[in-house]
């Protein structure tokens, strides 16, 4: 006989939590509701500040001091919050075992990696300290960490980010907990790692039989890993439901307007549809619903009250509106307003158009230094290592790598506007090695950069007027001019010239990215540098600046080089795409060619590991996991740098190709490949290309 | 990490050597000998003071790298020269300096590890009423020098004295003179001697070491692997011991060796005040007499203090904290 209601593993009813600041108590969740099956993956997505962390955090009471908790949370039917730290202790880690976001900052630096792994089994087990470190080795095995008898002995710091990661799983997994917790667990980490960590979640709960709570920011990782989802905003729950029925026919205009925001790997150009406004501060929410203010199809009635989450077959969201939505199932095009953009350049007759940046056979070694008082050389590092680049006027080329590929080293060699260590860098015509001081401050200004941290980019102490005129008084504008501009150049972005006399701390982040953007214009550049500009931004954001982007770039005829490590914007805004791997340029031509017809077994590894926000195309396709990571920058090895990672050279039966990848290192193929009957440049540094 | 250690070993070394050099060129330099001949009573003849400052090696008259290589001749057979009296300056050295060490060591120490307990506590009691109190009574004692810390200690025994009749904790000295019985009697003496001069110093050391403590730890206080710790199934208290606290001490490691010159500069004041016999006196003593040779011979005493402190602190860090081995 079964009852007629099982008892959830767990269930959050009502959840709220405040934190108590000097201003009184801050709401940070707002009543929520959910509820964990035993061995379901349960995916809570939303936005930085909708409440998600906090949510997973206060199931183990792990909220700092300031937090006030109400509500209830049960486990397997025993209420959680209000228990004593002593018994809460015994839960966690035994039946609830958390990974965190930051595998760097989460284990302690001063202990090695098997101690605290070994710490973890013994807190709940009575095992001596042999028995725990045999189970440590075990457990790191299981998580594909090779040698892990030596990785016992290792100290945090020694590990990868990706290694990490996997070492906190085993930590977690210790006990065989019933429940696994994890806080956006690949945030921090590169694409291809995150492909990995995945994957060893995956083999984690098929070893312990455990229900997960996934928490992420990223509607790929969501659709591809959970069965159900919880999507946020403003501390609350406004839409859930199994994953296939969430992505295929949202029923909160939030949702809607989410999927609608997010670029996508296999989508085509055209605008995306960012959802208007940001989210309101948790401290001054307004009355009746918290996303009125963003709304599309915000009605009179919506100002009155929250709505409460309804709706029947496991499928409810908090809007009055979601019969509506539930039954028409619009394409968020339909819902939001979506932009006009201009059309970019013709493609076709790109050789017609004149280069404005050619970069060939760039390198750059940092010296590794030894000793405290006398320095002395005892290495290099090959931060850059033959970078190929070639961008024409109107055209935006996308460069693409991971972490220490050598991205952000060939920026800076780039607007040094001096000789290059090697190589050769030809910006708008001119040598920058040949360069005398005065052509190179003149130069200057045709070349300006946007960063990725508007904050930090952005003096906190200048009103955000004297930001935008900064750049035209180093160029020695007049006095007239510079009135003239600052509020053409805040209106040209988006920005109300009003504002011009407030400070940076007083805008949102896609604003602040709004003014780095009208800085770096001020000066009227041909060639704007784009580093990572919207990776400090949320997706509802991220897609009003792309769109602002897109369009300064038709109207002012404009050339980017678009630095990311996220392909799906890559593929959204670029034309040209260059792939770096380990300080060298993989593979290059226009997006279209690379990112449907890969020909770098680097690239397809890439591109299969970028997961994406449609959870049937998520379980369908086949996915290619690199093996480690990428190897130490400071040796140069012969032939090919990608072949201790690459598939391509794992598989190879002929003697003599593989001693080809050993001895000889490609270079990008010059030649014009066809693709669908047209002729497009598209190179690829590789032996045995596809 | 004992390849780092020899390396800071010898590091250490070769700046003992440039300490000296500098201190003895500095001494030699600035005090002037002569001076206290010239103003003896009565007034000896020129050729003797001549006589009597050359045999001292103390003449102005021989270039001070000549006099350098003397003296460094004589250290190196264990003799630090002679004092402005003619009797020999190791004597004096080592008659005083257990006298001192034995103040400086106990003083830091204690100083140390009562603030990092506090700084630690008080962090993990932030704004709470004990967090603010000693949060005023280590700015009040901060702001208060030594010697007036040393003074209110001793008009305080000396209250006590008058109240009980007796002497209750004694505020003279480091011994009482011609006292009998075993070494146990001897021990009691020395520590009830020692009690008020140490107290005066570590009350400084607990107060700066405090705050740091407390600023560091309330950096580990909010850091992902206290969470981790808790998150592990560690009680709270468990976790700040062994998570937390364990590395929030490593700072204060390398505070601890250039705290150490601060507790000489206290313990000159401390040692006048409770009659201690012993190197911090005797530096006043020997500045005002012009007598090099002694004021060398304690520079020579704090600089290997100081650097066997620093090399305490390296190994100290390197025991605790294993990035810096690599």
């Amino acid at each position: 006989m079964t009852t007629a209601v099982e008892t959830p593993l767990l269930a959050v009813r009502d959840l709220r939590v405040d934190f108590v600041g000097p201003h009184g108590p801050v709401p940070a969740v707002r009543g929520v509701d959910l509820t964990l099956r035993r061995g379901e993956t349960l995916g809570i997505v939303g936005e930085s500040g909708s409440g998600k962390s906090v949510t997973a955090l206060s199931v183990l009471g792990l909220l700092p001091g300031t937090a006030r908790v109400g509500g209830s949370v049960r486990l397997d039917g025993r209420e959680l919050v209000g228990l004593p730290g002593r018994e809460l202790a015994a839960i966690r880690g035994r039946r609830v075992a958390m990974v965190f976001q930051d595998p760097l900052s989460a284990f302690t630096p001063v202990y090695r990696i098997g101690d605290q792994i070994a710490e973890a089994v013994r807190v709940h087990q009575p095992v001596d300290r042999a028995t725990a470190r045999r189970r440590a080795a075990e457990l790191l095995d299981l998580v594909g960490i090779p040698a892990p008898d030596r990785a016992l002995d290792s100290f945090p710091h020694e590990f990868s980010g990706g290694m990490r990661q996997r070492a906190m799983i085993a930590m977690a997994i210790a006990n065989e907990p019933d429940i696994l917790l994890a806080d956006e667990p690949t945030t921090a980490l590169d694409v291809t790692i995150q492909a990995q960590v995945l994957d060893v979640l995956r083999t984690a709960r098929e070893e312990t039989g455990a229900a997960l709570v996934l928490v992420s920011h990223d509607l790929g990782v969501i659709a591809g890993a959970a069965d159900r989802v919880a999507v946020m905003y403003a501390g609350r729950v406004v839409e859930t439901a199994g994953v296939d029925e969430l992505f295929a026919a949202p029923r909160h205009p939030y949702t809607l307007g989410l999927i609608g925001a997010l670029p996508r790997l296999d989508g085509h150009g055209g605008p995306l549809v960012p959802i208007p406004g940001a989210p309101a501060p948790m401290s001054e929410l307004p009355p009746g619903c918290p996303f009125a203010a963003r709304c599309p199809l915000v009605e009179e009635r919506c100002s009155a009250a929250e709505p409460a989450l309804s709706g029947e077959d496991g499928h409810r969201a908090a809007c009055v509106r979601s019969a509506e939505l539930a039954g028409r199932r619009p394409a968020p095009s339909e819902v939001y307003p979506v932009p006009e953009l201009p059309p970019g350049p013709s493609g076709g007759d790109r050789a017609g158009r004149a280069p404005v940046l050619s970069v060939s056979g760039l390198g750059k070694t940092f010296p590794l230094l030894k000793g405290t008082v006398f320095k002395r050389k005892v290495g290099e590092v090959y931060a850059v290592d033959g970078v190929e680049l070639d961008l024409r006027e109107g055209e935006t080329l996308g460069l693409v790598g991971e972490s220490g590929s050598g991205k952000s080293t060939t920026l800076f060699e780039l607007l040094k506007l001096g000789a290059p260590e090697t190589g050769r860098i030809e910006l708008l015509g001119h040598d920058t090695a040949r360069l005398t001081r005065a052509e190179a401050q003149r130069l200057r200004a045709e070349l300006q950069i946007v960063f990725q941290d508007p904050m930090a980019s952005l003096d906190p102490r200048m009103p955000v007027g004297d930001i935008v005129a900064e750049p035209l008084r180093a160029q020695r504008a007049p006095r007239e001019e510079i009135a003239r501009r600052v509020p053409e150049l805040l209106r040209q972005v988006g920005l109300d010239p009003e504002h011009a006399a407030r400070y940076p701390h007083q805008f949102s982040g896609g604003q602040r990215q709004r003014i780095s953007i009208a800085r770096a214009l001020a000066v009227r550049p041909k060639l704007l540098v784009l580093d990572e500009p919207v990776s400090a931004l949320d997706v509802s954001i991220q897609a009003g600046v792309l769109n602002l982007l897109q369009q300064l770039k038709a109207e002012l005829g404009l050339s980017y080089l678009f630095v990311s490590h996220d392909l799906s914007v890559i593929r959204h805004l670029a034309d040209r795409v260059s792939v770096m791997y380990l300080g060298r340029t993989v593979e290059q031509g226009e997006v279209s060619a690379v990112f449907d017809h890969p020909r770098h077994p680097y690239t397809r590894a890439l591109l299969s590991a970028v997961p994406l926000p449609d959870p049937a195309a998520e379980r369908a396709r086949d996915r290619i996991l690199l093996a480690g990571d990428p190897p130490s920058p400071t040796e140069r090895r012969t032939g090919c740098a990608f072949r201790t990672r690459c598939p391509l050279y794992a598989g190879l039966r002929d003697t003599a190709a593989r001693e080809l990848c050993e001895r000889e290192r490609p270079t990008l193929d010059d030649r014009a490949g066809v693709d669908h009957g047209l002729e497009v440049d598209h190179g690829a540094a590789c032996h045995h290309p596809q | 990490m004992l390849r780092y250690l020899t390396k800071r070993l010898g590091y250490y070394a070769a700046l003992l050597i440039a300490a000296v050099f500098l201190a003895y060129a500095i001494s030699a330099s600035a005090l002037q000998p002569r001076t206290y001949f010239d103003a003896k009573v009565p007034r000896p003849s020129a050729e003797s003071v001549e006589h009597q400052l050359t045999s001292l090696n103390l003449n102005d008259r021989t270039p001070v790298l000549v006099r350098f290589g003397h003296w460094t001749g004589g250290l190196l057979h264990g003799d630090l020269g002679r004092t402005i009296h003619d009797t020999p300056v190791s004597d004096d050295f080592g008659r005083r300096v257990w006298v001192s060490l034995r103040l400086m060591l106990l003083g830091s120490l204690l100083g140390m590890l009562l603030g990092v307990a506090a700084g630690a506590w008080s962090a993990v009691r932030q704004y709470r009423i004990s967090d603010r109190l000693l949060t005023v009574l280590s700015f009040v004692l901060l702001s208060t020098p030594v010697f007036l810390v040393a003074l209110f200690l001793k008009n305080g025994a000396i209250a006590a004295k008058d109240a009980a009749g007796h002497e209750v904790v004694p505020f003279t000295g480091y011994e009482t003179p011609g006292l009998t019985g075993g070494l146990g009697a001897h021990l009691a003496d020395w520590a009830l001697h020692l009690l008020l001069p140490t107290v005066s110093l570590a009350l400084g050391g607990l107060a700066t070491y405090s705050r740091y403590q407390r600023g560091t730890m309330l950096d580990v206080l909010g850091s992902d692997y206290l969470r981790t710790a808790e998150a592990k199934g560690l009680t709270r208290r468990r976790a700040l011991l062994k998570h937390g606290l364990r590395t929030a001490v490593i700072p204060m490691s390398t505070m601890f060796a250039y705290s150490f010159l601060g507790i000489f500069t206290g313990a000159i004041f401390t040692e006048t005040i409770f009659g201690w016999h012993g190197m911090g006196e005797w530096l006043i003593q020997s500045i005002n007499e012009q007598d090099v040779n002694s004021v060398v011979a304690i520079n020579l005493f704090t600089a290997v203090v100081v650097l066997a402190s620093g090399f305490l602190a390296d190994t100290l860090h390197a025991a605790l904290d294993p990035r810096v081995r690599s």
